[in-house]
């Protein structure tokens, strides 16, 4: 039997998209795996008794070596913040490229944590910057040095010890640039190092509450438990800097959507299913319902997700029990054809992704083929004519065509640069200034200025003749020959209209991370979790790939 | 150092700031970090042309025809490259593209380096006495290795280069000769098991 792929149309609305959970996709998953048979070593360890110094942390094999260099400073309670406008944070982190000499060290010691103020060189891959929470950090401190555990139900409340508010790579500040690392192959899927750098911090957290705890009281002092350092993980706080990125590249995200859709396609090709892989999905899935129910978020908006998450689920698993039937042929695509008409699309992408969990030999080959090469896409093929372009318009942006931007709810919005922090931003066009400065991120509504300005010319003119004199749209006159090769590489919505949530398109990406626990605490921003419950850097060897349901919290 | 990355970025906000699309910001972006990345002066040279862009008026080139002569103003390199660029699959059979007057001249070369990539044939640009060679995006050769900004080209010309060999028949055979000393002389015994498939066609 052969099953379409799903259509662009649906998939790439904003709703779906930031109805994504994670998967064996996502990137911190595929970065483990790609990473388990690595030395891992813990190269220098310079805090003093409050916890303030230098550390590094390093991956190796053969000649290739990754050092996260970790700076951790005094921070007045005062300066911890964090909005992108923070200058200071508790630890600042860099992951270089080999050993740092102590040369190296000495010069990222006074760049790294200025972070964007900061000057970084071609030997280093990413940049980040974290800040406790300092209610749980102290709280751990407290117990540890006491010689007890610290209180489980504080912890999962939580979920992390520290979180990061950004983490920067591909040459920003001076880092490295992509094309200098890219034919590297354990780095084949996207931000593998970005990954690295955070799963390295999350353990330097313990070893930092773990020190600082020891030097408090020497004689009773222990160590935080592995059980409960493993359902720990790393924060992170995102805001709308997030949210262009999905839209300025767009080979880039066809390519992650296009691997999550074919491996759904292959799945519900199956003919017959084994009784391992349907048994380790229904694991998967029940286990998971943990990570649901401990989900905690004051979004009254993200509760109604939840809510109707967790009732469609139970309904679908008491659709699994009452007799479905797995020995049936192609039994995930009737699995997938009932979720499809009965459930929110909240929770038909959530089984998606568990659909995906037995499926290793599905799945791997197409984790190494989410990164793009995107200049290649770059040049527009101006050969081409006006009823070509017009062919692909109809095709691809149908719904887009007939969004009407005269209304002012659907144009209220425009992106914006902050000139602060160079951050995007967005705002009403109508009750602020600066929309004369906005971002190219109106895709919707320049493509339909472009096929209502294609409606001038013949059909059989050429591209370039339609490019002299319309150069203001010559942005999307790319994306839109782009869109006909790579079929998921548009947002099919108005990303200015009045209705617009902003975090649909982080969560969107997010999800491609791996992130869990998605926390709106506005529709500009959120925070999630990393790692939770993932093997520690001396477990890999020998981990458990479904890790993510595993979870004590 | 600034990484290509921020090259790219600055180029292109740099770009839409001075009035240019954001369409051709992109590219403006693309050819900046292609000249720093092949060692040629770009940001320089881009900073100054905004500077005085500012000022000054340029003059557009529509359609670009086999010799290309300003009017009234130099021509701006960057409208003269997007055409150029756009058009090069029109202008592919005239031979020899001249110009006449193009401010900032090295702003051009990136768009002739991509169209060479595009058409997929080496072109020469002569810009007054500086000569490139540009070759599919990939390299660019040079007699022109200062750091210097190129304020003004009088004389501007783009040669396509048919795809020929670079060296005579008799040199090639001399190589290829001496490339055979590699061979294994086949006895009859060789001849009979050296290769893997049968001794006739019709087995």
């Amino acid at each position: 039997m052969k099953v379409e792929l799903r259509d662009p149309k649906v998939i790439m609305k904003l709703s779906r998209l930031g109805s994504f959970h994670q998967s064996k996709l996502s990137f911190l998953r595929s970065f483990l795996k790609e990473f388990k048979d690595w030395k891992y070593k813990r190269d220098l360890f310079e805090l003093d008794e409050l916890g303030y110094g230098v550390a590094i942390y390093s991956f190796s094999k053969k000649n290739r070596v990754y050092s996260l260099i970790c700076f951790a400073n005094d921070l007045d309670k005062n300066e911890r913040s964090d909005r992108v406008i923070a200058t200071k944070w508790d630890a600042a982190f860099t992951l270089f490229d080999g050993v740092p000499t102590k040369n190296d060290i000495e010069r990222l010691k006074n760049e790294v944590p200025k972070q964007e103020v900061g000057r970084l060189s071609y030997k280093e891959l990413t940049l980040s910057r974290a800040n406790k929470s300092v209610r749980v950090f102290n709280h751990v401190v407290e117990r540890l040095s006491k010689g007890i555990q610290p209180d489980i139900n504080l912890l999962s409340k939580v979920g992390y010890l520290y979180r990061t508010t950004a983490v920067y790579g591909s040459g920003k500040f001076g880092l490295a640039d992509r094309f200098r690392i890219k034919n590297r192959e354990e780095i084949y899927g996207p931000f593998r190092l970005e990954m690295m750098l955070v799963y390295l911090v999350r353990q330097f957290t313990f070893d930092q509450v773990n020190h600082v705890a020891r030097n408090k009281n020497r004689k009773k002092a222990v160590n935080l438990d592995i059980e409960i350092c493993k359902n720990l993980g790393i924060g992170n706080s995102t805001g709308l800097g997030m949210a262009p990125f999905i839209v300025n590249h767009p080979t880039l995200l066809h390519n992650w959507i296009s691997a999550r859709e074919t491996a759904l396609k292959k799945i519900r090709e199956i003919k017959n299913i084994r009784i391992e892989d349907s048994d380790l999905f229904k694991e998967c899935l029940k286990k998971s319902l943990k990570n649901i129910t401990s989900w905690n978020t004051d979004s009254e908006y993200q509760q109604v997700k939840i809510k109707s998450l967790i009732k469609d689920l139970n309904i679908f698993i008491n659709y699994l029990e009452k007799g479905f039937n797995f020995s049936q042929e192609f039994a995930f695509n009737d699995i997938y054809l009932w979720i499809e008409k009965n459930s929110s699309e909240e929770c038909i992408e959530y089984v998606v992704s568990m659909m995906m969990e037995p499926y290793d030999d599905i799945v791997n080959p197409l984790a190494r083929k989410m990164s793009s090469e995107e200049d290649r896409y770059f040049n527009i093929p101006t050969r081409r004519t006006v009823e070509e372009l017009n062919k692909i318009l109809e095709n691809n942006y149908y719904r887009i065509l007939n969004i009407d931007f005269s209304n002012k709810k659907n144009n209220k919005n425009f992106w914006f640069i902050s000139k602060n922090k160079e951050e995007p931003r967005l705002a009403s066009r109508f009750e602020e200034k600066g929309s004369e400065l906005e971002q190219p991120l109106a895709i919707a509504r320049d493509i339909k200025k472009l096929h209502e300005r294609l409606s001038l010319f013949k059909n059989s003119s050429t591209i370039a003749k339609f490019l002299t004199n319309n150069q203001d749209l010559r942005h999307v006159v790319r994306r839109a020959f782009i869109i006909e090769n790579f079929p998921y590489s548009e947002i099919q919505d108005n990303t200015i209209g009045e209705s617009i949530v902003p975090i649909d398109m982080l969560r969107l990406k997010l999800s491609f991370f791996g992130a869990l626990k998605f926390d709106p605490r506005s529709d500009k921003w959120l925070r999630i979790c990393m790692f939770q419950g993932a093997p520690l850097p001396d477990q890999l060897k020998n981990y458990d790939d479904h890790w993510v349901y595993n979870s004590l919290n | 150092m600034k990484s290509l990355s921020e090259i790219d970025t600055v180029s292109k906000r740099a770009s839409r700031a001075i009035g240019f699309s954001w369409g051709v910001a992109e590219e403006v972006g693309k050819n900046i970090r292609l000249l720093e990345m092949f060692g040629l002066p770009g940001i320089k040279n881009l900073n100054n042309f905004f500077k005085v862009k500012k000022n000054s008026k340029f003059e557009n080139l529509d359609l670009i025809n086999k010799d290309n002569k300003s009017v009234n103003f130099q021509l701006c390199p960057i409208n003269v490259g997007i055409n150029f660029l756009d058009q090069i699959n029109a202008i592919e059979n005239l031979g020899e593209v001249t110009f006449q007057k193009i401010a900032y001249p090295l702003l051009f070369l990136p768009f002739v380096s991509r169209a060479s990539e595009i058409i997929g044939k080496r072109l020469s640009l002569k810009i007054n006495e500086r000569e490139f060679l540009l070759s599919f995006n990939s390299s660019i050769y040079s007699n022109f290795l200062t750091n210097e900004i190129i304020n003004l080209a009088e004389n501007v010309s783009v040669k396509f280069l048919d795809n020929s060999d670079s060296f005579n028949q008799n040199e090639w055979e001399e190589l290829y000769k001496l490339s055979k000393d590699t061979f294994v002389e086949e006895s009859d015994s060789l001849k009979q098991s050296g290769a893997g498939a049968g001794l006739t066609d019709n087995d």
